[in-house]
């Protein structure tokens, strides 16, 4: 149906509810990034397999819909079945029958499929609804409020989910400038790293006189640690779509593109048909729904560049060019892309307008922090139990996502550091988990938030090593345009391998600090200016770490391989598990009988330390 | 290149606008199909799209995803995300490239395999992640790395 006039909608939308409803059972099968890579995709097939050929009553095979990253990844393949919430974890091809003749048939559960969590006791107790279990119990969700609940690429879904509601309500009921002032309002603040407020940015772009303006998304998610855009993208494409109309509506603009990067060729997809099918249903083109508004969206492709998610390279980069940034003597909003204004905000910025916009500014800013409204999502990671998509209301401590939510280290080990902000951010140790989330206080302590990368380590990461592997990330990445970048970043990270072989001295500390301040202030973009940051903050609270490695030539984490060598001590068993494990075939002994490494032969990588059962390997 | 070469370039540049502004695209449109940017093709782009030959490979060597040599048949992509680099995708890589003989973004010689890197794939949950083409491998284990590409 083709939405020619405003009044369509609320029927077309009825239509949709009415059809959704009458689906008295429905089964969500995850298919975001962690599930499918788990095979998420042969379950889906299995279910509309055995469904086609059995009818079932209160089950359509329509019923039966692959959905984004529902958010808890750590327990995937998820299958969730609607309305009771019936989450079943770690499933595999040969359940999915198993799940039919039970649950949808007999309405049975299948226990081993629940989500188990851990009492105080070490005994487990099992979780029937999704809701109940902590890692979705303390989250709020509203830029990832649809990913997990709908087919992206059936836009009934998200009408039916009150889609584009947001942008009817715009064009009937308020003026660019309303809308300006609401999102100025809502202290909204952007969501790709550098928070600034979205609401002045959209107000400086409208004042300019100009005869063509551009609203662009930027979904390049540069963080190697991060998948957060990539989820919204790929699970509810029309919500950024919705976003960046209402945007167009506010500042004028009738073109604008969405920059995905590459290595994200599903997003690219999703986001196509849900550019086709907005504009099918008079979302987009000529005008939108029935009023004088123009606007359409391309997706230009980026080619896997840090760098390009800087916003003068990244309009680069959409002109066809090396994404190469410039000096900003004059912002992107006023000379952009084709050095035209230009309104570029993050895939989750625009993720979130809709909801200000139907909520009100008040609502939003009711949530949060007063400087840091509304909520944040993240992508938890690392040394921590419950990996997957968070997203969580500013301001709650860092503790509680990485313990409430996260449930802690991995295997119990002892908490180390929180990484966040990616290559641009830092590190903060466990007497900074009381810390509030928000723009803020982070980058006071050290680190920031940035767009949403949040990586858990424990004991066993090594913070020497951490600092060096983001400054190779940034070495590999920067443009090379400036000299203090392309340069001093280099020699930084010559200097911090240096550390981690042994092979370093106080000075050459020092000289890293001084080094540190020079590319800081003297680089031209965000990538240099910050990045000193992973050595900075890790050097302010781990020290000692540093010291360990250049005085005693030690690391304490056991991971720098110059500096360590694995023994075999006698909790030994002689259980031939690390014999098994280890790949260069270092490691003799006999069944029952105390297993020796042979120092020439061991290349360090640790293998027989994550396999023993015992503790019986040291690590010096 | 041959002649069936020439019309898949020809197909390409008649899909994409022939403007300096394509460049890009064009380009991710012949890696697509010839699996890397041949030199002639980097040539007759150069031409189409009026763009001097120097910046199509000022391109084509900025971004990552492009490669100027031939790629091999199985494309082995190990993560070094920041999750995984954490657990332990160093040796992973390691014992890929001491198993295939060939560095990260080189190709064997016989035009089987070639070792990419790649930035955080989605699937932390399972980290370290190595991709073999588009197939997932998920908690890879070092002893097990060379039999995961070899399969199959
Ligand atoms: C080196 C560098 C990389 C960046 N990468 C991204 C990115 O991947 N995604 C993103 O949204 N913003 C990124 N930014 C921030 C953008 O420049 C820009 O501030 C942002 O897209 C604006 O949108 P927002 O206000 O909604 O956050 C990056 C900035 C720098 C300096
Ligand atoms: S991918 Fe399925 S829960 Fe994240
Ligand atoms: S870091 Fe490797 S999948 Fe996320």
């Amino acid at each position: 149906m083709r939405i020619d006039s405003i009044d369509k909608l609320a029927a077309w939308r009825d239509e949709c509810r009415k059809r959704l409803d009458s689906q008295k059972k429905k089964v969500l099968v995850c298919l975001g990034p962690g599930c499918l890579a788990g095979g998420s995709d042969k379950i889906l097939e299995e279910f509309h397999e055995i469904l086609s050929k059995k009818k079932i009553t209160d089950v359509t095979l329509e019923a039966v819909k692959k959905t984004g990253c529902h958010g808890f990844c750590a327990q995937g393949p998820l299958v969730i079945i609607e309305p009771e919430g019936i989450f079943y974890t770690k499933v595999k091809k040969a359940h999915v029958k198993e799940i039919i003749e039970t649950t949808l048939e007999k309405g049975e559960l299948v226990e081993k499929l629940l989500y188990k969590e851990r009492n105080g006791d070490g005994t487990d107790h099992a979780i029937v609804d999704y809701h109940d279990i902590p890692f979705y119990k303390y989250q709020k969700r509203i830029s990832l409020r649809n990913v997990g609940q709908i087919d992206p690429d059936r836009i009934t879904d998200y009408i039916a989910a009150g889609g584009y509601s947001a942008l009817a309500k715009t064009l009937s009921s308020m003026t660019p400038q309303e809308v300006i002032d609401q999102i100025t309002k809502s202290g909204l603040r952007g969501r790709g790293g550098g928070g600034f407020p979205t609401g002045r940015k959209w107000a400086t772009c409208a004042k300019i006189e100009s005869d063509i303006r551009y609203v662009l998304c930027n979904g390049d998610e540069g963080d190697p640690g991060a998948f957060m855009d990539r989820c919204i993208m790929e699970g509810d494409p029309h919500s950024i779509l919705e976003g960046m109309i209402i945007c167009a509506y506010a500042v004028g603009s009738r073109e604008g593109y969405i920059y995905v990067r590459e290595e994200y060729p599903l997003a690219v997809i999703n986001l196509q048909n849900a550019i086709d099918s907005a504009r099918e249903h008079g979302f987009l083109g000529e005008n939108i729904m029935g009023t004088d508004l123009c606007y359409d969206i391309k997706i230009a492709r980026g080619g896997g560049a840090f760098v390009c998610g800087e916003s003068s390279a990244l309009m680069k980069s959409v002109a066809g060019e090396v994404g190469e940034p410039r000096a900003k003597y004059v912002r992107s909003v006023v000379k952009g892309l084709h050095d035209k204004p230009t309104v570029l905000n993050n895939v989750e910025t625009f993720a979130t307008i809709p909801v200000i916009i139907n909520e009100g500014a008040d609502w939003f800013a009711s949530i949060g922090t007063e400087k840091s409204t509304g909520t944040k999502a993240f992508s938890l990671a690392g040394k921590v139990k419950n990996t997957g998509l968070v997203e969580v209301p500013m301001g709650v401590t860092l503790r509680k996502i990485i313990f409430d939510i996260g449930g802690g280290a991995l295997k119990d080990r002892k908490f180390k550091a929180v990484q966040t902000g990616g290559p641009s951010g830092g590190c903060l140790p466990e007497d900074k988990l009381d810390l509030p989330v928000d723009f803020d206080t982070l980058t006071k302590a050290g680190s920031m938030m940035g767009s949403g990368g949040m990586i858990v380590m424990d004991d066993r990461t090594c913070m020497v090593a951490v600092a060096r592997y983001f400054l190779g990330v940034l070495v590999k990445e920067s443009c090379g345009k400036c000299v203090p970048c392309r340069e001093g970043l280099y020699q930084l990270h010559k200097l911090c391998t240096k550390i981690t072989k042994g092979k370093a001295t106080e000075d050459d500390l020092n000289l890293m600090e001084n080094l540190s301040r020079v590319i800081s202030v003297a680089s031209l973009c965000g990538l240099g200016q910050s990045g000193p940051n992973p050595f900075v903050s890790t050097l302010r609270y781990f020290r000692d770490e540093y010291m360990a490695h250049i005085r005693d030539k030690k690391c304490p984490a056991g991971v720098c391989r110059e500096l360590i060598t694995f023994n075999i001590n006698d909790q030994c068993t002689g259980c031939l598990a690390c014999i098994a494990a280890c790949p260069v075939e270092a490691i003799t002994g006999e069944k029952k009988k105390l297993h020796v490494i042979n120092q020439d032969l061991c290349t360090k990588c640790g293998s027989c330390y994550e396999v023993c059962n015992f503790d019986a390997v040291d690590i010096k | 290149m041959t002649q069936t070469d020439m019309t898949k370039l020809d197909k390409i540049f008649n899909n994409n606008p022939q403007s300096p502004g394509s460049l890009i695209t064009v380009l991710q449109d012949i890696q697509r199909e010839f699996r890397y940017l041949p030199r002639e093709a980097l040539e007759k782009t150069a031409e189409i799209l009026n763009v001097p030959l120097s910046k199509v490979y000022s391109a084509s060597t900025f971004y990552a995803v492009f490669s100027l040599k031939p790629r091999g048949e199985k494309i082995v992509r190990v993560c070094k995300g920041t999750a995984c680099h954490i657990k332990g995708a160093d040796i992973i890589l390691e014992q890929l490239e001491s198993g295939l003989g060939i560095k990260a973004g080189e190709t064997t010689k016989d035009l089987k395999y070639t070792i990419e890197l790649v930035n955080c794939v989605g699937a932390c949950a399972l980290a370290p992640v190595m991709l073999v083409n588009e197939k997932y491998y998920g908690n890879v284990r070092c002893d097990r790395v060379m039999k995961l590409v070899e399969k199959d």
